[in-house]
């Protein structure tokens, strides 16, 4: 299947070989592996990047190939991001809770260090009990399980309602970007057992590899997230290949078309639904535990609606622009909003980034929106495309097309 | 020849307006059919409410040996249980091949894992070149179907419906917009295809009608006007009123 699959699709094999080519060319620059020209927090931009792309990726699948505008996709990231961050907090306060209290003259009991982590976690909001929600915490392979299963079951339940009420269009972006916003506000409560605002932290510290150094643990996760954006690639390219990419898009394309064919278009949107959005929690898995940090900020609508930027800019449709766009536009935004780009001085006013980073990038989707709808992407189409043939000959119209009155034949005497 | 499929008593309105009125219908398996009536008098309508887009306020329409309901079902559903439908503008799938439009229509398992896992056989693309060679589109399979004529258009979408191999075929104007030569086309199309499933043929034309000689139906304010055949309901005085004489 492979062999025919891979065949059949050459971009998968250039977009494997060009990111083989990244990680290999990023890991001999990088400190722990190579000759260190590459700074350890550059390293985890990338990191974060390729799991960006990787949600890009899934947007790309559910947006651009099914034709659902969620605005929702960065809420199973978050989640994800959240699911493997209770584990990273909760074992490294363990760790650090069980030195501090070997030194005292009592052996502590159980619930005393189960206490002491509580309060080290959630001195911050005032509590000290651990809730419901962190019932798991203690074991890595069920937080890891909640990486997939809680993004995927909030999709599948989410998505049953949503669809089979048949919300389509823009009234489904509006309920995506709402379930956004109602997770979001309620991460924001104190009382909602993830630390309010505050977020989970230090996740960029592994429990049990204390000593190993953040260069290391860096390109660790660059590869593994480039793993993960190479298996994520290969996957969707193989769900959106066949028959299964071709019922996806004319469900794009025509809805109803689709279900008079006998197709159950519910079942299908919930499947993208699903599988994108836990591909995305995957993401966020990768992602936050590079970035150190989780807070409700980043589920927060915004982001997602940032996403589907992404995508436009880099093209619907096809894996590779979406991969292109997420790249090229996060890189772009962490360069101008970083202090990286040079401001402007115009004499009267000067042109601060960080302040117009924004407009340019609003100005540049509606630009790509309006004049290039097929995005950066769509530049591949010049090389790949052989331009369609001149057709010069006879295309007049056909015999008997002539009618002097509405719906009726010539007579064939009377014909030429 | 058993009935297939009957409608009954069947009523909708939108805001008041009654598009179909008690109205009453049947036919068999196979059988040729023509629906004609002036603008308005609910042949739309009619096709929407077998294939599960609109629900009736009144009525039965029921379906097959078992003589199961269709009201209680899916669009999807009643799709899969043998009724295509061409629509009368050509929806087919413009950004993808003739190969794959047809190869979405053909009767398979319909569900989410089974498409997924789908793989093509060699039955399958023979079944499609024999459609295709149907249809006269051989030549254009590896085309997208956004680049064919609108007469292609409407016969690929012909063929898909064959393609689905469904037992009713509803077929809304399939001749809109074609030269005399492809109306003579579809006309053998539709027959061919009329010996061994049911056929129901909405059309303004009453050449094309008369082509097909078969039995016509004649609604009009979403009632039945008149039955027969083609001769016998162009000489009732009702029909010349409302839709003949004008």
């Amino acid at each position: 299947m492979t062999q025919g699959f891979l065949s059949k699709n050459p971009s998968v094999l250039w977009f494997l070989a060009i990111l083989g080519l990244f990680t290999v060319v990023v890991t001999v620059l990088a400190e722990a592996t190579g000759i260190g020209l590459l700074s350890t927090s550059f390293i985890k931009t990338l990191g974060k990047t390729l799991c960006l792309c990787l949600i890009a990726v899934a947007m790309d699948v559910v947006w651009g190939y099914c034709g659902i505008l969620s605005l929702g996709h960065f809420a199973f990231f978050g989640i994800g991001g959240y699911a493997i961050g209770m584990w990273l907090m909760y074992a490294r306060t363990e760790i650090i809770v069980t030195e501090s209290l070997a030194a005292a003259a009592i052996p502590p009991t159980p619930s005393e260090i189960e206490n002491a982590i509580g309060t080290q976690i959630f001195g911050v909001v005032g509590s000290s009990d651990f809730p419901a929600l962190w019932a798991f915490s203690d074991s890595l392979f069920l937080q890891l399980l909640m990486v997939v299963l809680v993004p995927g079951l909030l999709a599948l339940v989410f998505g049953w309602l949503a669809f089979r009420s048949r919300v389509t269009g823009v009234y489904l972006s509006i309920l995506t970007q709402a379930m956004t916003l109602a997770l979001s506000l309620y991460l924001f409560q104190n009382d909602s057992g993830l630390r309010g605002n505050n977020g989970l932290s230090g996740l960029q510290n592994l429990p049990g590899l204390e000593d190993t150094p953040q260069s290391v643990v860096s390109i660790g996760f660059f590869w593994a997230s480039a793993l993960a954006l190479a298996m994520g690639y290969v996957l969707f390219a193989w769900v959106v290949s066949g028959k299964m990419g071709s019922v996806i898009r004319g469900i794009r394309d025509n809805e109803s078309r689709v279900r008079f064919l006998g197709y159950h278009v519910e079942s299908y949107k919930l499947f993208v639904f699903t599988l994108t959005a836990i591909v995305s929690g995957i993401a966020g898995a990768l992602y936050y535990p590079q970035a150190g940090i989780i807070n409700p900020a980043e589920i927060a609508p915004i982001a997602s609606i940032y996403l589907a930027v992404w995508v436009a800019i880099g093209g619907r449709g096809r894996l590779y622009g979406a991969v292109i766009g997420a790249a090229f536009v996060s890189l772009l935004s962490s360069w101008f909003t970083g202090g990286g780009a040079p401001s402007i001085p115009l004499g009267f006013y000067t042109i601060n980034w960080t302040d117009w980073w924004l407009v340019l990038l609003g100005l540049s989707f509606v630009l790509v929106t309006l004049f290039a709808p097929k995005g950066i992407g769509g530049l591949f189409d010049y090389i790949t495309i052989n331009r369609a043939p001149q057709r010069v000959g006879d295309f007049g119209p056909d015999k008997g097309a002539l009618r002097r009155e509405e719906g009726q034949q010539e007579p064939e005497e009377r014909r030429p | 020849m058993k009935t297939l499929l009957e409608l009954s008593g069947v009523t909708v309105s939108f805001d008041g307006f009654r598009a179909i009125n008690n109205l009453s219908f049947q036919i068999g398996e196979p059988e040729l059919r023509a629906i004609i009536g002036p603008n308005g008098a609910g042949k739309t309508t009619f096709m929407d409410i077998i294939t599960g887009k609109t629900r009736p306020d009144e009525g039965r329409v029921v379906y097959g040996e078992k003589s199961e309901s269709l009201l209680k079902m899916s669009e999807s559903q009643i799709a899969r249980s043998g009724i295509g439908r061409k629509f009368q503008k050509p929806t087919v799938f413009e950004a993808q091949t003739v190969r794959e439009n047809l190869a979405m229509a053909l009767s398979n398992p319909r569900g989410p894992f089974d498409v997924l896992l789908y793989r093509k056989t060699a039955k399958g693309a023979a079944r499609i070149e024999e459609i295709a060679e149907e249809i006269g589109l051989t030549h254009e399979l590896a085309r997208p179907s956004g680049e064919l004529s609108h007469g292609q258009k409407q016969w690929l979408e012909i063929g898909m419906l064959l393609a689905q191999d469904p037992r009713l075929l509803l077929v809304d104007e399939p001749a809109a917009g074609m030269t005399p030569a492809e109306r003579e086309h579809t006309t053998d199309l539709l027959k061919r295809a009329a010996q061994t499933r049911a056929v129901v043929v909405v059309e303004h034309d009453m050449e094309f009608v008369r082509r097909l000689g078969c039995k016509v139906t004649v609604l009009h304010e979403g009632s039945m006007l008149a039955e027969g055949s083609l001769d016998h309901v162009t000489k009732n005085q009702d029909v010349i009123d409302v839709y003949l004489g004008r």
